[in-house]
């Protein structure tokens, strides 16, 4: 059964560090537990999205910069 | 000046929409207020006579977009644009587009705005005018011998920076004469690789200062100051706590900071409501200035407290047309006063952005509580937190105080959490009350004390 990622915050969310900068996470990429996989903006501050387990080909639903709201799935993985 | 028949476009949301409808309405205009898809039961769209969605919750698709801001303007049939403050206030472009599209801009011309905006012009606008800026070294400094003469000129601590660096890059900090000599071949070195440029700049470095700044309203032609605001309580840059008068001003000092504000806004044929930033120096009774605002701010209504001039609808009538009101000689002030931010925001939590809704919502009898909430309202996530600005009025400082206090444990809002621990701490605070406070006061006053949860 596929994994999830959820959002903790409601804000807008972005998948890279700066818009200049590649994603944390490439869609097909694996990730650790602990790792950072998006920020997201709430009233102009920013948290980090963390994966709480590990997996692999994440796919990511939520597009980046898109509103968001607590508890949204942001991404699967195997 | 009749403005009834006019359309003002509120280009902006929040506290400050609310705001800037209330002016509008008493002059009997009418209001368009624009806001984002997220905002669509915002209480500005609901006081306003109409509204106009200008696209998607995040700011820079829709309160930040000038193209599409522009068009929904003009396509309500508006005759003036007011930006509030943030988002498009200060964009010289957005002023531009504005004017171009046939409407009028509430602020001053886009040429200013340019000119404010840019700091080393702003600074060279302000010397020209004859206002104190920070002690530095005329232009650049080469040698370390040369170092040596400017810094005696401007005395210790100093900061040398690179002349062509920026955003704090390449700053370094010389407490004495043998700092300076071991320092300034470091960062002449550093400047030379990091910027392809060794040139530097000397520059005092102020440590225990005040944040004053000097409300100004200007006509294009002639400029009155409506006396200053003491915003020293600031974390992370951000304002949260602003008094009028600052008393920790000499009626001296006062008027001298206040005549050069004037002359200042005189000297770029100043329109509409702004402000002069200085940083003031109890130790040295001095003052200098850091940079100009070219829009109405989030603490003017601490000045309209105690002057009794509304800063928002004098804007609005100036944007028309309309020559000053008052003399300078008009214009006093009474009291103090001093205003309190409530942020949406956790203190006990470092400030954990708490986008939640509102429930119950009592606000005591005698205050002013400027506003975007009302129970029920859902804020949404993606703008900043201010949702409201608790001010009060005194007839001396103790007494704005203790006002404040009783004004703060009257205030109830359920389904949040605020900054309001945060003020109730600090209104009862020894230091707040004897007015000891600087720039630095806040941060430091954070880490040794721990705000319960409301």
């Amino acid at each position: 059964m596929a994994k999830q990622i959820r959002s903790p915050l409601p804000g807008i969310f972005y998948r890279r560090p700066a818009p200049d900068q590649p994603p944390f996470v490439e869609d097909g990429g694996s990730v650790e537990a602990g790792a950072v996989v998006g920020l997201v903006e709430v009233m102009k501050s920013f948290h980090e999205v963390i994966a709480e387990e590990a997996g692999t080909n994440v796919r990511f639903v939520a597009e980046n910069e898109d509103p968001i709201t607590v508890g949204v799935v942001l991404a699967e993985m195997d | 000046m009749d403005l009834s028949g006019r359309t003002l476009f509120i280009a902006n949301r929040g506290e400050i929409a609310v705001r800037i409808n209330r002016a509008a309405k008493s002059l009997g205009m009418t209001v368009v207020q624009g806001h984002s898809e997220a905002d669509a039961d915002m209480l500005a769209v609901r006081m306003a006579d109409r509204s106009v969605e200008i696209g998607p919750p995040h700011a820079t698709k829709s309160y930040l977009d000038i193209g599409r801001v522009v068009e929904a303007a003009k396509s309500a049939g508006a005759d003036a644009v007011h930006p509030g403050y943030g988002f498009l206030s200060e964009n010289a472009g957005f002023a531009e587009a504005v004017e171009a599209a046939g409407m009028i801009f509430v602020g001053p011309s886009a040429e200013t705005i340019a000119r404010m905006g840019d700091k080393a012009k702003a600074r060279e606008t302000a010397e020209a005018a004859g206002v104190p800026t920070a002690p530095g070294s005329d232009g650049r400094i080469e040698t370390a011998e040369a170092a040596l003469v400017a810094a005696r000129a401007i005395g210790f601590p100093l900061m040398i920076k690179a002349a062509a660096g920026g955003g704090g890059r390449g700053i370094r900090v010389a407490e004495n004469e043998d700092d300076l000599k071991r320092l300034v071949p470091q960062a002449k070195a550093e400047a030379e690789a990091a910027f392809g440029d060794g040139g530097l700049y000397l520059e005092r470095m102020i440590t225990q200062a005040r944040h004053v700044e000097v409300q100004i309203l200007g006509d294009g032609k002639s400029a009155v100051h409506l006396f200053e605001r003491e915003c020293s309580l600031q974390r992370r840059r951000q304002k949260v706590w602003e008094e009028a008068p600052a008393r920790c001003l000499t009626q001296a000092t006062r008027d001298r900071m206040c005549e050069v504000s004037v002359r200042l806004a005189e000297a770029v044929e100043y329109r509409g409501a702004g402000t002069l930033e200085f940083l003031y120096e109890p130790d040295r009774d001095a003052f200098y200035f850091m940079e100009m605002n070219t829009r109405i701010q989030v603490e003017h209504p601490v000045t309209e407290m105690i002057t009794g001039v509304d800063l928002v609808a004098e804007m609005i009538r100036i944007a028309f047309g309309q020559p000053l009101r008052f003399a300078q000689a008009d214009i006093g002030f009474s009291g103090h006063a001093v205003e309190v931010r409530v942020n949406a925001e956790d203190p006990a939590s470092n400030f954990m952005p708490f986008p939640g809704v509102a429930q119950k919502l009592v606000v005591p009898d005698g205050v002013r509580f400027d506003t975007m909430l009302y129970e029920g309202y859902a804020i949404p996530p993606f703008y900043d937190s201010l949702v409201g600005k608790l001010i009060v009025h005194g007839a001396s400082r103790e007494e704005a105080l203790q006002k404040l206090r009783e004004a703060l444990s009257g205030l109830e809002i359920e389904g949040l959490k605020t900054t309001l621990p945060l003020h109730r701490a600090l209104a009862g605070d020894p230091d707040v009350k004897a007015d000891n406070t600087t720039t630095k006061f806040l941060e430091a006053w954070l880490e040794t004390h721990a705000i319960k949860a409301a």
